[in-house]
């Protein structure tokens, strides 16, 4: 018996074939829409063509849609992640299966990730096992101060897990940045200012071009195709992604939007932004931030707390918690359940449930340009549902169905399988290396 | 004091003969040598930590994980001069005792963190910070790692306020084969290691496996460059240190002395090692040389030889989730402790993060999960017991502390809700009978120096 199970699962992990988008109903539901409100009792969510048509309670299923009784389980929109780096390595320490890093590339701007994203990688495959349907995904900052252009991808492991393409870029205007740019924050500010003001003259707004190479030592910092590819950046069509953590960075980051008033700013890390809060708020700018970071690291976050996120919040900012705020990104949502523990401690400033799961749901989405189309149950959604098999915010909880675009998703990957193999360790028979 | 310590140690030299004075010529056998240090037995940089003042307390109406196992519904705790008196129900005396309602409210033994490396990996992770991996050779018995530790490293408040956390074991990295003596503190605040050092608790040696020593030393062209490197260099090791253990007029040697103290059974080894098959030929080394593996650290494949480990009697050391960073930790999956419990092996979850030992509790949890969604019955009160009584078991700590008996340590942890939901904190932190975190009095938050006069400084972390 166990081997029939078994044997139909792997059927399920192999099959290429894209599966058609189901029409379904998940009735008798605790459902969270993922836009900040509260969960909701014995409701419903419908999809038809890959859309969410409807969800919420009193919802009236229609006839010829199949349903699935949820027996009270929680029902939510996929989870989006941001900013990983999913699909772009195997294993981080093993360097040929990981393209996170150029750091010996020429090239830092203009790095594409679209066409390297593996969509059967394993983290792919346990990620969507754990909730999450949606991801931006992008080379790290390396060789320069800039990664290059993340995309924004699916999880649905089918041939095209691209679903927009340099969907943002990327730079390092912290410590990091200042050891990539020859050792100062000094330098990385005139090393970013140059290339933004090249970008400028190639979009023909101001200036004129000039041929572009910024080396040190025999890195190139920033050549002609770097400051090409930034001109969607400075003309305000691409986002900017910046990391930076400390409160006086951020003040000059927000800045620079004097010199460059058409960018599209977005805050990564901000591990001090509760200092500058109301700053952030008034500018408008959206913030990715690691959830529980409430260390010292370094000289940049001396006022970490994990009162960060809430405290800008309240002050008004828009805030996702970051894919990075645990070991792996599955975490997120056991980072976003801490958030709603803090309302129980004196002094601390949490999230509610609703605004916790926004922030590993609908926020992020917003921030990658999907605002009312991922992370939520409304209307017209992507059809990106989860059925978890508790509060998806507590320790332990994992989906027992996963939907993308109306398709249900297998859940199985290296360690589903791993994990069948070792239910016992009896080798009477056979060795275990027959038992799959 | 000085004195005194001075004339135990010539005592002890001239009784042993352990100290290699220049004897052999002597006249007189029973001539004391000019110059003595302290002998091993002496315990040099020993404990000066002593348990600060406490109220005697009465925790009334909790539900009780006393790490042994066991669980009480409306259950009392009493506990005072650092000790704990006795728990049961609500018929127990209070009389005496400051009664504090902890009814809706959970209490647990104070946590306890196998592997951490916080003081000799401090914040900030600055270079000038990274005392935990004397990585100049590949076997370092020599070096003990409470001699990197920093007192004044902000992760000890952060593991006290948010991971309850008493006990705790600092380890030496793993870029070395024998990478040094671990140092077992109790989790109090202190100018100095000594004043956090548990008191009686064994020493630990730090051993790794695997990846990290070969890629250390074979990237230097050196051995070890591969895992069979690995072994040889261990076992030549270990038969150097039994030659040092028969040989009475060898030099002293600070890293043979840590390589008998592991072969008389005084300290015991903690192995980080991830893969199934080099635990279990670290297994048979040790077999070979006629000592003991207490833990294997990380141990991502413990699940893969749990009947070998029960065997064994060796305890896994390990994460809840954490797979995939390296090579070795390919094969990581959530189910690892619960095969193991179903095994009938022994589980320790550990942090070896400055973070996760915030959290211990949660990844206990999420484990716990894992093993319930295969159909294996792992109760609440063993789950607790992974990061209290095993840990303390097998830090051989156990006989004063992981468990709520009296006549132990009153280490002790309030929680606001059950420790094993995302949705819970520790509300007060008792070590030895004393409150040293209350998070509802800020004036029981303790503040490193480093943390003085900087943004933050005494915030909710």
């Amino acid at each position: 018996m166990k081997r029939l199970l078994t044997l139909a699962a792997s059927a399920i992990a192999l099959s290429a074939v894209p599966a058609a988008a189901q029409d379904v109903a998940i009735t008798n539901a605790t459902v969270a829409l993922g836009d900040g409100s509260e969960p909701i009792k014995n409701a419903t969510v419908i999809v038809r063509d890959g859309k969410v048509v409807a969800a919420g309670a009193d919802i009236t299923t229609p006839a010829d849609i199949p349903a699935i009784d949820a027996n009270d389980a929680w029902v939510t929109p996929g989870l989006f992640a941001t900013v990983t780096t999913f699909g772009l390595s195997d294993v981080g320490a093993v360097s040929q299966s990981n393209d996170t890093r150029a750091g010996g590339s020429p090239f830092s701007a203009a790095l594409n990730t679209a066409p390297i994203v593996n969509p059967n990688s394993q983290h792919i495959l346990i990620h969507r096992a754990a909730g999450i349907t949606r991801a931006a995904t992008s080379t790290m900052p390396s060789g320069s101060i800039f990664a290059g252009q993340g995309a924004i991808i699916d999880l649905d492991g089918d041939s095209n897990p691209v679903m927009r393409e340099r969907a943002f870029q990327m730079v390092h205007l912290g410590e990091g940045g200042a050891r990539l740019s020859g050792g100062s924050r000094a330098s990385a500010h005139v090393l970013f200012r140059a290339a933004l003001r090249e970008a400028q003259a190639l979009s023909g707004a101001r200036g004129t071009p000039q041929t572009t190479e910024i080396s040190g030592g025999d890195d190139v910092l920033l050549g002609r195709f770097d400051a090409e590819a930034l001109v969607p950046v400075v003309t305000g069509q691409q986002p900017l992604y910046v990391a930076v953590e400390r409160a006086s960075d951020i003040r000059a980051v927000l800045a620079m939007r004097e010199d460059f008033p058409r960018l599209d700013m977005v805050l990564i890390g901000a591990g001090e932004g509760w200092l500058v809060a109301d700053s952030i708020a008034a500018a408008g700018v959206p913030v990715i931030a690691d959830a529980l970071d409430d260390l010292p690291e370094s000289f940049e976050v001396l006022a970490a707390t994990q009162s960060n996120i809430g405290r800008m919040v309240h002050a008004g900012v828009q805030v996702a918690i970051s894919a990075n705020s645990g070991n792996n990104p599955r975490n997120m949502s056991q980072a976003a359940g801490n958030l709603v523990a803090l309302n129980r401690i004196p002094g601390a400033a949490g999230l509610s449930w609703g605004q916790a799961f926004a922030a590993v749901s609908s926020v992020p989405a917003a921030i990658s340009g999907y605002d009312g189309k991922a992370g939520v149950l409304t209307p017209g959604a992507m059809g990106d549902v989860v059925i978890w098999d508790g509060d998806p915010l507590e320790v332990g909880s994992v989906p027992t169905m996963v939907f993308i675009s109306g398709v249900e998703q297998s859940l199985e990957s290296h360690q589903s399988r791993l994990r069948e193999r070792y239910r016992d360790l009896d080798e009477s028979n056979l060795p275990k290396a027959y038992d799959w | 004091m000085g004195t005194l310590a001075s004339t135990l140690a010539l005592t002890a030299c001239a009784t042993t003969g352990s100290v290699n004075a220049s004897t052999d010529n002597s006249d007189s056998d029973d001539e004391a040598p000019r110059f003595a240090a302290m002998t091993p037995e002496e315990g040099p940089f020993a404990s000066t930590y002593s348990r600060y003042p406490g109220r005697p307390t009465a925790l009334v109406g909790a539900t009780v994980f006393d790490g042994a196992g066991g669980r009480l519904e409306g259950g009392t705790v009493l506990f005072r001069d650092g000790e704990v008196v006795a728990i049961g129900g609500s018929d127990l005396s209070t009389e005496g005792y400051d009664v504090f309602d902890a009814s809706g409210k959970f209490v647990t033994p104070g946590i306890i963190d196998i592997h951490s490396h916080l003081g000799d990996y401090p914040t900030p992770s600055v270079d000038a910070h990274n005392d935990g991996n004397e990585a100049t050779s590949p076997t370092t018995p020599e070096v003990w790692a409470e001699h990197s530790v920093w007192p004044q490293d902000p992760g000890f408040s952060r593991a006290l306020a948010n991971g309850g956390i008493t006990s705790l074991q600092i380890l030496p990295g793993s870029a070395n084969l024998m990478g040094g003596r671990s140092v077992t503190l109790k989790n109090v605040p202190s100018r100095t290691v000594q004043g956090m050092k548990f008191p009686g608790a064994p020493y630990g040696f730090k051993m790794a496996c695997g990846e990290n020593p070969k890629r250390v030393y074979g990237g230097r062209g050196r051995a070890p460059s591969t895992r069979m490197g690995n072994f040889a260099v261990n076992r030549q090791t270990w038969f150097d240190a039994i030659d040092y253990a028969n040989n009475d007029s060898a030099d002293r040697d600070l890293g043979m002395e840590t390589l008998v103290g592991v072969l008389e059974g005084d300290i015991l080894v903690h192995n980080h090692c991830y893969r199934a098959d080099e635990m279990a030929l670290v297994m048979d080394m040790a077999k070979e040389m006629g000592y003991r593996v207490t833990a294997f650290h990380h141990a991502v494949e413990a699940y893969k030889i749990g009947d070998l480990l029960r065997e064994n009697g060796v305890c896994s050391a390990i994460w809840a989730d954490w797979y995939g960073f390296k090579m070795e930790a390919y094969d990581g999956i959530l189910e690892n402790a619960a095969l193991l419990q179903q095994a009938g092996a022994c589980v320790v979850i550990h942090s070896d993060s400055e973070n996760d030992i915030q959290r211990l509790n949660q990844e206990a949890a999420k484990a716990q999960a894992a093993g319930l969604r295969l159909g294996i019955d792992l109760s609440d009160a063993d789950v607790i017991s992974w990061i209290t009584l095993n840990a303390a078991k097998a830090m051989g700590i156990d006989d004063m502390t992981g468990s709520l008996e009296p006549g132990k340590m009153a280490d002790v942890v309030l929680w606001n809700g059950d420790p094993l939901s995302v949705y819970s904190r520790p509300e007060r932190v008792w070590v030895d009978g004393a409150l040293l975190y209350d998070a509802n009095d800020r004036s029981r938050r303790p503040v490193s120096d480093f943390e003085l006069g900087q943004p933050g400084e005494g915030d909710v972390k």
